[in-house]
């Protein structure tokens, strides 16, 4: 039973952990106003980069920031049809996503089959022989405390900081910002490319450390959900940082449950996440007040300079 | 001082649009082979195998109308929602649910010949489809819950159903646990519509969405509600447009199309239901709908090129080697030209004089 427990809590954290980077680099890019729906396309290339350049070169390290990078320039892409073309978002999102998908299984065929060490675990602060709470909190790997520290200082510098109140100003009223001064447009790149590499990260850790393997459809909507928790955590990184790791125990539940001797049709486990998504999405939603205070009043228009 | 800019245009560019979509073509095609070559396969034999040997056999042609008609359907569907900002990315949940009203009732009645099979198989899954649509519609306009979200949750929903369906219910008994369903008798399977291919009814229904989509948003008040409400939310809801009754329509009328595509699967190129029901169209669909401009005959169009790059990615992974994953590379690389160079379309370039006001 204990070891159970320590099974759920801690794999909860390491299955959360490339939800929580996607959604923390989609809330910025949102946050300024842009709806990138090539998540799952971003994340799936980071994915197959990161396996690739880790084989290749042996270290996770260079997987983790190849994989970045490549998402990145998939999300530039992204940022020059929105940006420079005055694109419909939600088109060019699917669009770039497609690629995306169709990349990373072009980069991935020659690594299919193949394994890598996953990245390892840590003893953060020499704690983790501790019983029970040992392995759950401190026995984790480095991308699971990097992921804790992205969120709070993503809620930092949104919350607190004038480079947060610039990137909220040019989701909420774009115009207004441009008449201060501001770039609006480098602002939202900006932000669009740190969306792509934290997305890219989030896929590579699915890659080599949570599955140290490649396989096509192996993000498995995890990047929808993200932009999903983006959504329930009403764009405030905190909350969708818990909305991430409930999905990470939901995510566990096929495992545990079967684990327990419960017998539940495999498909329905499956589709419990989706079905969890759309009932905590209807829920949150409902109050239109909320979501209406709380969603970048730009978010998904397109904006031109002269505009 | 010279410049390059881009003004807003005032009046529509109808040569624009065609002209948008050549560029994006050839855009495509050169984005294509300069990625192939970077992966070491020679230029014209990708080229060959994806675009001209389609061409090259009646085998060929008629397999780019098989996978025209799905595409077709569910785009001209998806299409009416698109125009009203109404989101739908479930079409594939739809078309499987489609599909899989259609084969209970081909199972069920499995032996009977009667005419009427097929007709109530067409409804049964143009129905469902829209009603797993309709689910997205009622969390939007009851909950608020974005569509574009919950659609794409349907999808995967149905999915797993699907995959529960065929594993269990609705097995064939004598299928040696294959997760497939019986094969279908002849009373629920579509006769071919060009003899020597597989192009079926399916495609005929397409064109008939075609002509009906075309008069639903030039010709009818409730279309051209769904185009303003699309347009200009603001200006319809103070013409007292029903926002509700736009999302309701949207989502129907695209989860009915991709029903029905769903049950020109089962009923026509698989004979049964199974694991796999579609390469993928209800997404593919979602392309061609862009592609086409949102407009009933240019999707038309567009769903021949899509189904091009589809039946050429076939070609290409025998005589090329090249994998699957092109097709989705394609598909993709074309969208993204589409859209930059449609820009064509609403801005007009201008070479000239930076202009200077002069106050008189």
């Amino acid at each position: 039973m204990t070891a159970t427990l320590i099974f759920i809590l801690g794999g909860m954290l390491s299955a959360a952990t490339p939800m929580l980077f996607a959604a923390m680099g989609e809330v910025v890019a949102e946050r300024a106003g842009v709806l990138n729906l090539s998540v799952e396309g971003m994340m799936a290339t980071g994915a197959a980069t990161a396996f690739m350049a880790a084989t290749l070169s042996g270290s996770h390290l260079v997987g983790f920031l190849a994989a970045g990078l490549a998402a990145a320039a998939l999300s530039f892409i992204f940022a020059a049809l929105v940006l420079g073309f005055v694109a419909n978002q939600v088109a060019a999102g699917l669009a770039v996503g497609i690629l995306g998908l169709g990349v990373s299984a072009l980069i991935g065929k020659p690594f299919e089959g193949t394994t890598i060490a996953p990245l390892a675990k840590l003893d953060l602060f020499g704690l983790s022989l501790l019983p029970v709470i040992g392995p759950i909190v401190f026995g984790r790997d480095v991308m699971v405390y990097l992921g804790v520290a992205f969120v709070l200082a993503i809620a930092a510098v949104l919350g607190r900081t004038k480079l947060g109140l610039i990137i909220r100003a040019v989701g909420e009223a774009p115009g207004a910002a441009r008449d201060i001064g501001y770039p609006v447009l480098r602002i939202r790149l900006a932000c669009i490319l740190f969306g792509g590499f934290m997305a890219g990260l989030g896929g590579a850790y699915l890659s080599i450390a949570y599955t140290a393997l490649w396989a096509e459809g192996l993000v498995a909507g995890r990047g929808w959900i993200a932009v999903a928790l983006v959504v329930f955590g009403t764009w405030m990184p905190l909350r969708i940082a818990l909305g991430a790791y409930v999905f990470g125990a939901i995510s566990l539940m096929e495992l545990s449950l079967q684990s327990l001797g419960v017998q539940v049709p495999s498909q329905l486990l499956s589709a419990s996440p989706y079905l969890i998504t759309i009932v905590v999405l209807a829920a949150i939603s409902r109050d239109a007040t909320r979501i209406r205070l709380n969603r970048p009043l730009a978010l998904g228009q397109a904006y031109r300079n002269d505009g | 001082m010279r410049s390059l800019r881009l003004e807003p245009r005032t009046e529509g560019a109808q040569g624009a649009a065609v002209a948008a979509s050549v560029i994006a073509v050839f855009a495509t095609l050169i984005a294509g082979a300069v990625l192939f070559s970077l992966v070491g396969r020679s230029l014209s034999a990708v080229l060959y195998s994806f675009f001209l040997q389609p061409f090259a056999s009646w085998n060929g042609i008629g397999e780019i109308l098989l996978k025209a008609g799905p595409l077709l359907l569910i785009a001209q569907g998806l299409a009416v929602g698109y125009r009203a900002q109404v989101w739908n990315i479930g079409a594939e949940g739809q078309l499987i649910v489609g599909a899989i009203a259609a084969s209970v009732l081909a199972i069920g009645f499995d032996g009977a010949a009667s005419p009427l099979l097929l007709p109530a198989m067409m409804l049964a899954g143009g129905f469902a489809g829209a009603a797993w649509a309709g689910i997205a519609a009622l969390l939007r306009t009851r909950f608020n819950a974005n569509e574009i979200l919950t659609t794409f949750m349907l999808s995967s929903i149905a999915l797993q159903l699907l995959y529960y369906l065929v594993s269990g219910p609705l097995r064939d008994p004598m299928g040696m646990n294959f997760p497939q369903s019986i094969l279908f008798g002849d009373a629920a399977l579509f006769g071919p519509l060009i003899a020597g291919t597989r192009a079926n009814t399916s495609l005929l229904i397409g064109l008939a969405a075609a002509i009906i989509a075309w008069a639903f948003m030039e010709r009818s008040i409730q279309g051209f509600r769904l185009v303003v409400g699309g347009l200009s939310p603001g200006a319809a809801r103070y013409a007292g447009f029903s926002e509700a009754r736009s999302v309701w329509i949207g989502l129907l009328v695209g989860g009915a199309c991709a029903g029905l595509a769903g049950v020109g699967e089962v009923a026509g190129p698989l004979g049964m239901l199974q694991r796999n029901l579609s390469p993928g169209y209800g997404f593919a669909a979602i392309m061609v709908a862009f592609l086409g401009g949102l407009h009933p005959i240019g999707i038309v169009f567009a769903a021949l090129l899509m189904a091009l790059i589809y039946v050429g990615g076939d070609f290409a992974l025998v005589s090329a080697g090249l994998p699957n994953a092109t097709v989705t590379i394609f598909q993709g690389l074309l969208l993204i030209f589409y859209l930059a160079s449609s820009i064509l379309i609403s801005y007009r370039v201008v070479i000239g004089a930076r202009s200077v006001e002069v106050s008189a």
